[in-house]
């Protein structure tokens, strides 16, 4: 065996071992760095979230709400409180320490029911106050254009109320999730509904709000009326935040229509609901049947501004505080001990996606924002008060029952306003997002890559 | 033919808010020569106004009932009205009736705010140029409606009409409307009909009148003109708190109440003619009813996104071919 001069066997071993050592040490620092290589990495002991609710304008009602569910989530990701959902949720990742040993922060913004204010806010969180997810927002149109700011960021966004198809339809993003149900599923879950209760002839008009969710609201229920038979007289756009109502509400008298869907929400839906039962609609009879008023979107916030308005008026929700499954309850519990007051469904949507984020980052052991879609794209989950749950990988849509309410005939409480009808189960409101209503008219919608950032 | 009655009910009612705010600000303008931005904040003062007058109406004892529990698990709460615990009936009737009602407490309420607007603020900006008042009572609306947020918040407050006056009145047979905005039509009609009886029947209003038309002989006459214009502009709050206090059953008010209903009086004052009173009152009117029918799906098909614009259009149009307005007096505003 040849030897070099003046070299052992032992001594070229340790040599090797020492020059093997020195050459991977860099490669464990660089890991350790990339694995930091993202806008805004967590320093010192916090992660900031960045919540952006409207605490002004027409969803305001809707947006307090969120900010409550917010702050009760992060009390119970830092281990305060009773914990919650944490206690219900399939996945055991959140130990209610934190994420990955960092005590859970968060900064506010108002998206004001604005677009580019709703964008300045979230610009402002993630740059300024260095927020790592956003989250939020009580509007689709919000919801599109901040989605689309996080993604071009590259931080998270869990979406909050937003209802049109667009935001995980032709709109969606690679960083952006929806818990929320959309209008379509809306749409599947209503219509057979409205057949038993109201029959197949029938002739409706809408009053509609004059954007992407209102549109998309509008679709979905023509597609699904008409399917069963319903005529529809007209489709009357009107501009959110109108307050009056009723130059749109009393041409309805004369059209000869026997149904009014209100495509409307929050203090829109609570003026044009009021405002239409002031006009005597509910008292009418045309084409010799009832009057009725349809609002596919309904909340216990709305229903509590319409008062006795809602009686016997049905609609869909994403959730409702009277569920019995355990999940439910256990929100319920937390919430109301907290406030006085059972939350909205709004609240509970913006809860949830606060703790599916949390819970990504713990199971992707990671916070960075490519290792959070990973960990939630095709994630199925349970115990988070919708039953089994399935975060579609494809679109980024949670696939779970949706609820068909009725306004409350003979409530006993002031919070007893919505009674749930039906619980449609998930595989009926299950769509393919290659359909049309999901794609822009001249191609296919991408999902893109994942932004970290950096 | 139904549909067009309806909505010509519809622009005289919404036309009535926009003529009673409008006179004011006519009112204002005509004798102080100030353009008072906010004047819509006087109609959102009025709304919150008749709102403190229900929540105190309506204020609860509150008791705790052990035996039933909510569903977060802790006793339910009873709660019952005190008026009705003290006035039986005739308590449940004053809630009842607290729109109303409220107007009895906006008049003095909304004279003393005027006063006080005027005393305190608005007197200094007479002589200056009117970009300074509007800067300066623009600037007073936000503060009056960032006020009314931090006690009252950012959401509406629903209010309702009495139960007797809540349903609907056949106005002709077969042509059903709500009650209340009937009410409301006739309401502003005596407000505006009361405003002008007293500008043309009383010495009072001949002196305004007057000193609307020159202020300045009415003056060299050893008449202390500046005390009456400064009564008109506590007159002109009360028009405008009385007007916003009977809306509340058909909006329900939020802070920002008054800054929807100032850009449109405003071109009501300005298609009416600026400082003419009868031209406020009938522009008020003819605008309502403009912006009924724009909102008719028969005239949307065919101009779509008309309902938006139709008042500003309207103004363009009337202004090209009467550049003073409908009843405009020459020289107002004019260099």
């Amino acid at each position: 065996m040849a030897q070099f001069k003046g070299v052992s066997r032992r001594t070229l071993l340790k040599t090797g071992a020492a020059a093997g050592a020195a050459l991977a040490t860099p490669v464990f620092f660089t890991r350790g760095a990339l694995a930091q290589d993202f806008l805004n990495a967590p320093k010192g002991g916090t992660v900031t979230l960045g919540f952006n609710v409207p605490q002004t304008g027409a969803y305001a009602d809707e947006g307090a709400d969120e900010l409550r569910a917010y702050k009760l989530a992060v009390k119970h990701l830092n281990g305060e409180g009773d914990g919650g959902m944490l206690s219900t949720f399939s996945s055991k990742a959140l130990k209610g320490d934190g994420v990955l040993g960092k005590k859970v922060a968060f900064v506010t913004g108002d998206t004001q029911t604005k677009s580019d204010a709703a964008r300045a806010s979230a610009r402002r969180m993630v740059e300024k106050d260095g927020a790592l997810m956003i989250t939020g927002g009580s509007s689709s149109g919000v919801a599109i254009a901040v989605q689309s700011y996080c993604q071009e960021a590259g931080v998270i966004f869990m979406a909050g109320l937003t209802h049109s198809n667009d935001t995980t339809g032709k709109d969606r993003r690679r960083n952006g999730f929806r818990h929320f149900f959309n209008t379509e599923q809306t749409g599947r879950a209503l219509a057979p509904v409205l057949e038993a209760n109201y029959g197949k002839d029938r002739k409706a008009y809408h009053l509609t709000a004059d954007y992407t969710w209102g549109w998309s609201q509008e679709g979905s229920i023509k597609k699904y009326t008409e399917a069963i038979g319903w005529e529809t007289a007209a489709a009357v756009r009107t501009p959110l935040g109108a307050g009056d109502f009723s130059q749109y509400i009393a041409p309805v008298l004369s059209s000869g229509a026997d149904v009014l869907v209100l495509n409307h929400y929050g203090k829109d839906m609570v003026n044009s609901l009021t405002q239409a039962v002031s006009f005597g609609l509910r008292d009418k009879k045309v084409n010799g049947k009832d009057f009725v008023i349809v609002v596919p979107l309904y909340s216990r916030l709305m229903a509590q501004g319409a008062g006795k308005n809602v009686a016997g008026i049905f609609g869909s929700t994403n959730w409702h505080w009277s569920l019995q499954d355990e999940g439910s309850k256990a929100f319920v519990k937390s919430f109301g001990q907290e406030y006085g007051f059972p939350p909205s469904q709004a609240a509970h949507t913006c809860y949830v996606q606060t703790i599916l984020y949390a819970d990504a980052i713990a199971r992707a052991e990671s916070f960075n924002p490519c290792g959070v879609v990973g960990a939630l794209e095709g994630y199925e989950f349970d115990g988070l008060g919708n039953g089994p749950t399935l975060y579609r990988a494809e679109d980024h849509q949670c696939f779970k029952k949706v609820l068909v309410v009725k306004g409350n005939e003979n409530p006993t409480s002031q919070f007893d306003l919505l009674e749930v009808v039906s619980e449609v189960p998930r595989e009926k409101v299950t769509y393919d997002a290659s359909g049309p209503d999901f794609n822009p008219k001249d191609g296919k919608a991408e999902l893109g890559e994942c932004n970290a950032g950096k | 033919m139904d549909a067009v009655i309806i909505q010509i009910l519809n622009g005289l009612d919404k036309g009535g808010a926009y003529a009673l705010i409008a006179l004011g600000l006519t009112l204002i303008f005509g004798t102080l020569g100030v353009v008072n931005f906010a004047h819509g904040a006087l109609f959102m003062l009025g709304a919150f106004v008749a709102v403190s007058v229900n929540g105190l109406l309506s204020l609860e004892s509150v008791t705790l009932d052990p035996t039933k529990l909510t569903p977060w698990g802790t006793p339910a709460e009873i709660r019952t009205k005190l008026a009705e615990e003290w006035f039986g009936t005739f308590g449940t009737t004053l809630i009842d009736y607290s729109v109303p009602v409220s107007i009895v407490v906006a008049i003095p309420v909304m004279l003393l705010i005027g006063l006080i607007m005027e005393r305190g603020l608005i007197q200094f900006f007479y002589k200056r140029p009117h970009a300074d008042q509007i800067l300066v009572t623009f600037g007073l609306a936000i503060v009056l409606q960032e006020i009314v947020k931090a006690i009252f918040g950012a959401n509406s407050i629903s209010q309702s009409a009495p139960a007797s006056l809540a349903g609907t009145i056949d106005v002709i047979s077969g042509v059903a409307y709500p009650t209340w905005r009937m009410v409301y039509f006739f309401f502003s009609l005596t407000v505006i009909g009361a405003v002008i009886a007293f500008l043309q029947f009383t010495t009072f209003g001949m002196v305004v009148r007057a000193g609307m038309a020159d202020r300045e002989t009415v003056g060299l006459l050893g008449i202390n003109i500046e005390r009456r214009f400064t009564i008109v502009f506590g007159l002109a709050a009360i028009i405008a708190g009385m007007a916003g206090a009977m809306y509340t059953p058909i909006l329900s008010p939020d802070y920002h109440l008054g800054m929807d209903f100032l850009v449109l009086s405003f071109v009501v004052v300005v298609v009416g003619g600026m400082g003419s009173i009868p031209g406020a009152v009938a522009a008020g009117f003819i605008l309502g009813i403009l912006q009924s029918f724009a909102a008719m799906e028969a005239v949307k098909q065919y101009f779509p996104g008309i309902d938006q614009i139709i008042i500003y259009l309207v103004a363009i149009v009337i202004l090209l071919v009467r550049p003073r307005g409908l009843m405009g007096r020459k020289g107002v505003m004019e260099t």
